[in-house]
This record gives structure tokens, C-alpha cells and sequence, in this order.
């Protein structure tokens, strides 16, 4: 028999040892099944309810000094609106004092002369503060008071019998999500970041762990390539990542209610993609930390934060300056994200979906590339 | 007593040494913070600049012209494109190749001119909905300028009542004001966890914490031991990260030292103790390093740093009562923008304690009792 054809039979047959191998290991110590499929279920239950940018019933502090019929109605306004939950204050001093204490978020000032600048003319002034403690918030605050006052105004003038003038009005059309709802953007970026810290938890012990217990010495005597030991590793925690994978995908779907306009099969091959990358990562960071404390540490310091900061899941990559956004290039969630927002919200739009695939195929390759090359068989 | 300090002492010297001595976990613990903090200073921020946006208009007039020179002139936007047909607007948007169309109907100069009301339509891509609504915001206000200034220059009279809107503690609305003091919450929790919540069970897995329960040391001074070099390295990286924050990001500082470093003392004391707990829960590091990881993500996510609190449902906000992260964010914040005094923070002050107090004790009870 051709000794390269005997040796292939071969290096099928270790593989298959070392899989099942790998296998038993994981059957038996489930905190790896934890990892793969407890964790992603209960971080995606907690955050897809818990996380979002949506505010109402923001508290808002309501200050007339003068009752009238006109500050009734405008208040009024306010107690109808969901976004605000307004609280009358008596003077402007008390609200001032709630404002600080962080009780209510904004005030609103109706001053005591109101009405009569009202029936003088144009630009009453009404005034409002609102806390610039946390800036996106206060923006979001400001739009919705002027939301509630545009909507008081057309109807003061309706009541008038002419209509509001106002020489050009905006009109939006918030295309893929137009309810504007922040978890359909939230849920799928989630995905990304969770996965991301599950890959490479599944893998970053994995080496560290058989040099540290010096059972790698024992496979060292063996005929098994280095190349062998390494997919035996991987197959095993690839199928335990798809499996959380797919259980965060079904979490989304059906209980998130977020659309899916891309196909699944698409969904999936990229997912197989960021899978591979992320846990190469965790395989790189195992094979040069080569003790588990080095490599827990790496994992733990190097991993969440870049993923949750730089991916684009929350934070808009591009605003960040130029040199910001070079280093978002070396951040495997940041291409999956951008996958994941468009194949759900948005659809196959292969101009973003191809060079984010590429990208990722290129990261996993360079990841267990170079955890190939930096793992040898010989000892220190 | 002195005894007690000396052991405590010679064990936190030794704690210390395991994390500084190995070149590759001395960069861990501060090379990557460092670098982080720097770059996520930039990225952090809810602030758009330079949106791409491409224009729609069917329109020549003076007045089209007048509207878009508001959008171009405009740093949060850069105009990328002047298009001629309806059907381009689509793969614009879907190919993220703009991020919205601003279009002006063939009328709309003339409707303006005879005072009739006219629209400018805003095409937007709502795959983040947040950066969306951001940038409406954007458009909204050079929209807002546009009908102060023509409606002053046509004599038309404005609405009969308008707002005047302030912004306390953040006047011009930075988010980099607010993202940046919160990062030294994120990046000293990260790293205090990780030095901590490793430390027990690499010596339970190693099978020294055995010796360590054998020799005359008692859990205090274990405790005292294993706490100090995390607590250590905390206020060390705290310290440098709140410099950057005044210095580098130039966010204003009205506070006062006291209360802020009392309250980064407290917010170690209780990730300290969260760290040993879950390490003295542990028997081998994967343990260790998926506790880290289990209380780590929730504790980031659901702390108010990014969302607010006030947006989760109840049972969520719940739980963040014993997320000592939440706590120390709000000390920060209004050290930093408002110098907020003790007494207004008192009640941030009093969860950490007792978060940390439970947990140390609950650590140093386990350290003796964990069967495995």
C-alpha cells in the first residue's frame, strides 16, 4: 500500500479518536454545554428585555405660576403623551431642586405671564431645562417636549380656526424599521457581542488547559500532528456554538418579535463564518498564553469590551475618528453586526453582506492560521 | 493585630508578584486598559459627524438653494452625492452607501413663495434606529433655523409661543462628557474581576489554597490578602483613567476628590468581593473565568452606562439593585458635571458598602466550607 495513502487512512482514524475524545470531555464537564447553550439564552433573555434606547415615562417636572385655560390645555399635552410621565411643581425653586437630585429629568416653565405675552403676539416664551447629565437622553428629552409642543400648537390653532404656519415642515421616512423601535437594532448586535465572548470562552482554555495539566505531553508521544490535535479541538466547540447560535437566533425571532428579511440559510453560513473567527481567536489566545491564568486573564481584559464599544452595535462606527475606526477593522463582531442588522432588517444586500463575509473568512484564517504556526510539538 | 497585618501583608506581597512577574499577564492587567480607554474615549460617544447624505432635489429656486446650503454647511453631515432620479434613492440607502436622502419636491420654492406650506422629505436608513433618530434631530433643527430666518426676512409672523431650551450640567450636550468619567467605572471593574475572581481558583485547581487553609492564617487575613492587590491595582488604573478623563478629554471636573475617591474605594471593595466570591465558588479556572464572564456582562450592559436604567422593565431594574457598576456610574457622573456632595450621594454610597461586606463575608465563609 502507498505509504501517503495508509497515512491518510490514518490521520482520519486519530481525528476520529480525538473527536470523540474531545466529546466525552465535553459530555462529561458540562460547564461547556452551559457555556454554549445555557448562557446565550439567559444574557439574550436579560438584555433583549432589559436594553434599550427608548425612554418613556420620563419624569419631567411641570411648573405653571399662573393658571389659565391656555397653560391647562398645554399641560394637558403632557399628561397625554407616553414618553412623559410630568409631575406639577409649585415654583420653579423645587423643581430646580428635584431636577438636581436627579428625581425628574427636565422642567417645564410656564412663566406667570404666559397668557398675556401669548395674546400680545408671536414667541411666548416657554421654558425648558432639562438635565445634560446624560447628553443622548437630554436629546432625546428636548425632541419629544418640542414633539408635544408642535402638536399643542396645531391645535391652539385649529381651535382658532386657522391654520399653524410653519413654512417648511420635515417630513421622515425611517426606512427597514419605521417604528423606530430600538430593540429590532439592539437584539441581533446582542447576538454578536454575546457569541463573541462564547467563542472565545469555549476555546481559550482548551490548549492552555493540556499543557498546563501536562496532558500534552502524553499526546505529544502519539503520532498525532499538531494540525489534528487542533481540529479535533475545534469541531466539538464549532457545533456547541452553533447550537447557541441558532437557539439566540430562534430567542430573536419569536420572542423578540424582530423581522427577518434576509434568508436563514444566508444567516447561517455567516454566522458558521464569525463562529469559525471567533473561536480561533480563543485558540490563538490559549496557544500563545500556554498557561490558563495567562489566558483567562487575556480572555476576560481583551474580549467583552472591544466587542460591546467598537462593533457598532450601539455606538455609531461611523462617527469615530479615522484612526478609531482602523482599529474597529480588527474587531470580528463589528462585521457580523453589520450582517446580522442588514440581513434582519433590511434584507440580501449582497454589497454588505460579501465584503463582511470576506472579512470575517479572512480573520478566522489568519486566527487558527496563526495559532497553527505558533503551536508546536515540542516542549520548552 | 500586628500579626494579622503582617500575614495579611506577606500574602498580598505574593498575590501581587503572581500577577506582575509573568511578562505577558503584567501587560494584561495594563497594557490593553490603557489602550482601551483611549480608544474607546473616541468611540464612545452618541455625537454623529459626518453623516453621509446625498441630495434629491427637483427644485432650483433660491429658497432649495438656501435650505441645503444649512445641510452642507452642517458638521455633523457631509454631503457625498447630488442625485436626478427617484429609483437612485434605493440602493443609496440599502447599500449603507448614504445614510439618508434629503429631497425637495419640484414645488418647493414656488409653495414657499406664495406661503403655502412646504416639505422637505428626509429619507433615512433605520437600521440603527438610534444614529436615525439622532440625525433626524440634526435635520430638524437646520430645518427650525431655516423657518426662523425666512420667516423673519418675509415678515411672516412666528408661532404664538416657542421654547427656550437649556441644558444644565452639559450645556452644548457633549456625550463624550458623559461616556468618558463612565469608562473608568467599565475598565476597573474589568480589570479588578479579572485579578480577583482568578486568584482563589487557580490555587484551588492548583491544590495550594489547601496549604494556604493549613498554615496559621485565618480567613481575615486571607481575605485581607487576597483583596489588597486587586483593590491596589484598581485605584492605580482608576486613577489614570480619571487624569485622561480631565486632561486628554478636557470633561470638567466640579467636585471634589474626597467624594469621588471614596466612592471608587467602596465600588472596589464591593468588585472585590464579588471576585473572591465567585473564585472561592470555584474549583477550577474555567469555572472562574465563565463566573467572571456570567456576572461581568450584565453587570456592563444593564448599569446605565450605554441605556438608561430608566428604560428597563421593572423586574430588570430589580436586579440591577445589586449591580455595584450602577451605583458608582451615578457618583461619577455628578461628581464630575454637577460636584455633587456626600449627602446627595448617600445613597449610592450605602449598596456598595453593603454589597461588599456580604460578599467578602460570604467569601470567607466559603473559602473554609466549599466541598470538592
Amino acid at each position: 500500500m502507498n505509504p501517503d495513502v495508509q497515512n491518510r487512512g490514518g490521520s482520519r482514524m486519530r481525528l476520529r479518536g480525538l473527536l470523540r475524545k474531545e466529546f466525552l470531555q465535553i459530555i462529561r464537564d458540562p460547564s461547556s454545554i452551559a457555556i454554549a447553550l445555557a448562557m446565550p439564552v439567559i444574557l439574550l433573555l436579560l438584555f433583549g428585555y432589559g436594553v434599550s434606547l427608548d425612554a418613556k415615562h420620563v419624569p419631567l417636572a411641570l411648573v405653571v405660576e399662573q393658571p389659565s385655560a391656555e397653560a391647562a390645555s398645554f399641560t394637558a399635552a403632557f399628561n397625554a403623551s407616553e414618553y412623559f410621565n410630568p409631575q406639577a411643581y409649585q415654583d420653579m425653586r423645587s423643581a430646580e431642586l428635584a431636577l438636581m437630585a436627579g428625581r425628574v429629568d427636565g422642567i417645564v416653565r410656564l412663566r406667570g405671564n404666559f397668557v398675556s405675552r401669548l395674546v400680545r403676539g408671536p414667541d411666548a416664551p416657554i421654558q425648558v431645562v432639562v438635565s445634560g447629565m446624560n447628553a443622548n437622553n437630554a436629546r432625546l428629552i428636548e425632541g419629544y417636549v418640542s414633539g408635544v409642543w408642535r402638536s399643542w400648537l396645531t391645535q391652539q390653532a385649529g381651535l382658532a380656526g386657522r391654520p399653524l404656519a410653519v413654512p417648511v415642515s420635515v417630513e421622515q421616512r425611517v426606512w427597514f424599521n419605521s417604528a423606530v423601535r430600538s430593540k429590532d437594532f439592539l437584539v441581533p448586535g446582542l447576538i454578536a457581542v454575546i457569541m463573541t465572548l462564547i467563542g472565545a470562552m469555549l476555546t481559550a482554555l482548551v490548549m492552555a488547559r493540556e499543557w498546563e495539566r501536562g496532558t500534552m505531553e502524553a499526546l505529544m508521544v502519539t503520532p498525532v500532528s499538531m494540525r489534528e490535535i487542533l481540529i479535533g479541538k475545534l469541531v466539538p466547540y464549532f457545533a456547541l456554538g452553533m447550537g447557541g447560535m441558532a437557539l439566540s437566533v430562534i430567542m430573536a425571532l419569536w420572542l423578540f418579535g424582530v423581522p427577518l428579511h434576509g434568508s436563514l440559510l444566508l444567516l447561517f453560513l455567516c454566522a458558521a463564518l464569525f463562529m469559525l473567527a471567533a473561536l480561533g481567536m480563543g485558540l490563538l489566545v490559549s496557544v500563545v498564553a500556554r498557561s490558563q491564568f495567562v489566558a483567562s486573564l487575556v480572555a476576560l481584559v481583551t474580549t467583552f469590551l472591544p466587542a460591546f464599544l467598537l462593533s457598532g452595535f450601539i455606538f455609531d462606527v461611523g462617527s469615530m475618528p479615522h484612526v478609531v475606526q482602523a482599529i474597529t477593522y480588527l474587531i470580528a463582531a463589528r462585521y457580523f453586526v453589520s450582517i446580522l442588522q442588514t440581513l434582519f432588517l433590511a434584507g440580501n444586500v449582497w454589497v454588505i453582506i460579501i465584503p463582511n463575509a470576506l472579512a470575517l473568512c479572512a480573520m478566522a484564517a489568519v486566527f487558527l492560521l496563526v495559532a497553527r504556526r505558533r503551536s508546536h510539538k515540542r516542549l520548552q | 493585630m500586628n500579626g494579622l497585618w503582617q500575614r495579611a501583608l506577606a500574602l498580598a506581597l505574593k498575590e501581587l508578584r503572581t500577577i506582575l512577574r509573568d511578562p505577558r499577564s503584567r501587560f494584561v492587567v495594563f497594557g490593553p486598559p490603557i489602550i482601551q480607554l483611549l480608544v474607546f474615549g473616541y468611540a464612545a460617544t452618541f455625537d454623529l459627524n459626518n453623516v453621509k447624505y446625498a441630495v434629491y432635489s427637483e427644485d432650483r429656486g433660491e429658497a432649495a438653494r438656501q435650505l441645503l446650503a444649512g445641510f452642507s454647511g452642517s458638521p455633523h453631515f457631509r454631503l457625498t452625492e447630488n442625485i436626478q432620479r427617484q429609483q437612485q434613492i434605493a440602493p443609496l440607502i440599502t447599500d449603507r452607501d448614504v445614510l439618508m436622502v434629503v429631497h425637495l419636491g419640484p414645488q418647493f420654492s414656488r409653495n414657499l413663495a406664495m406661503g403655502r406650506p412646504a416639505a422637505v422629505q428626509i429619507i433615512i436608513d433605520g437600521r440603527n434606529s438610534n444614529t436615525a433618530l439622532i440625525a433626524l434631530g440634526y435635520a430638524q433643527t437646520i430645518v427650525n433655523q431655516f423657518n426662523r430666518d425666512w420667516s423673519q426676512s418675509h415678515g411672516i409672523a412666528g408661532p404664538p409661543a416657542s421654547l427656550q431650551t437649556r441644558a444644565w450640567f452639559n450645556p452644548n450636550l457633549e456625550s463624550r462628557w458623559y461616556f468618558v468619567p463612565g469608562l473608568a467605572g467599565l475598565i476597573v471593574l474589568v480589570v479588578t474581576l479579572a485579578v480577583t475572581s482568578l486568584s482563589v481558583a487557580r490555587e484551588r485547581e492548583q491544590g495550594t489554597f489547601d496549604q494556604l487553609l493549613v498554615t496559621p492564617m485565618t480567613p481575615l487575613e486571607i481575605l485581607l490578602g487576597k483583596s489588597l492587590p486587586g483593590m491596589l491595582i484598581g485605584v492605580a488604573e482608576g486613577t489614570f483613567i480619571l487624569l485622561v478623563a480631565v486632561f486628554w478629554f478636557h470633561v470638567p471636573f466640579k467636585g471634589s476628590l474626597l467624594v469621588l475617591y471614596s466612592g471608587l474605594l467602596l465600588f472596589l471593595l464591593s468588585v472585590v468581593g464579588i471576585g473572591l466570591m465567585l473564585s472561592s465558588l470555584c474549583t477550577t479556572l474555567q469555572q472562574a473565568l465563565l463566573g467572571s464572564f456570567l456576572f461581568m456582562m450584565p453587570a456592563v450592559i444593564l448599569s446605565g452606562f450605554a441605556t438608561p436604567i430608566a428604560n428597563m422593565p421593572q423586574p430588570v431594574q430589580w436586579l440591577t439593585l445589586a449591580n455595584p457598576l450602577r451605583y458608582f456610574l451615578v457618583i461619577v457622573h455628578s461628581v464630575f458635571l454637577e460636584g455633587a456632595s456626600f449627602s446627595v450621594l448617600i445613597n449610592q454610597f450605602w449598596p456598595m458598602a453593603a454589597i461588599g461586606v456580604i460578599s467578602l463575608a460570604s467569601a470567607g465563609w466559603l473559602f473554609r466550607h466549599r466541598l470538592y
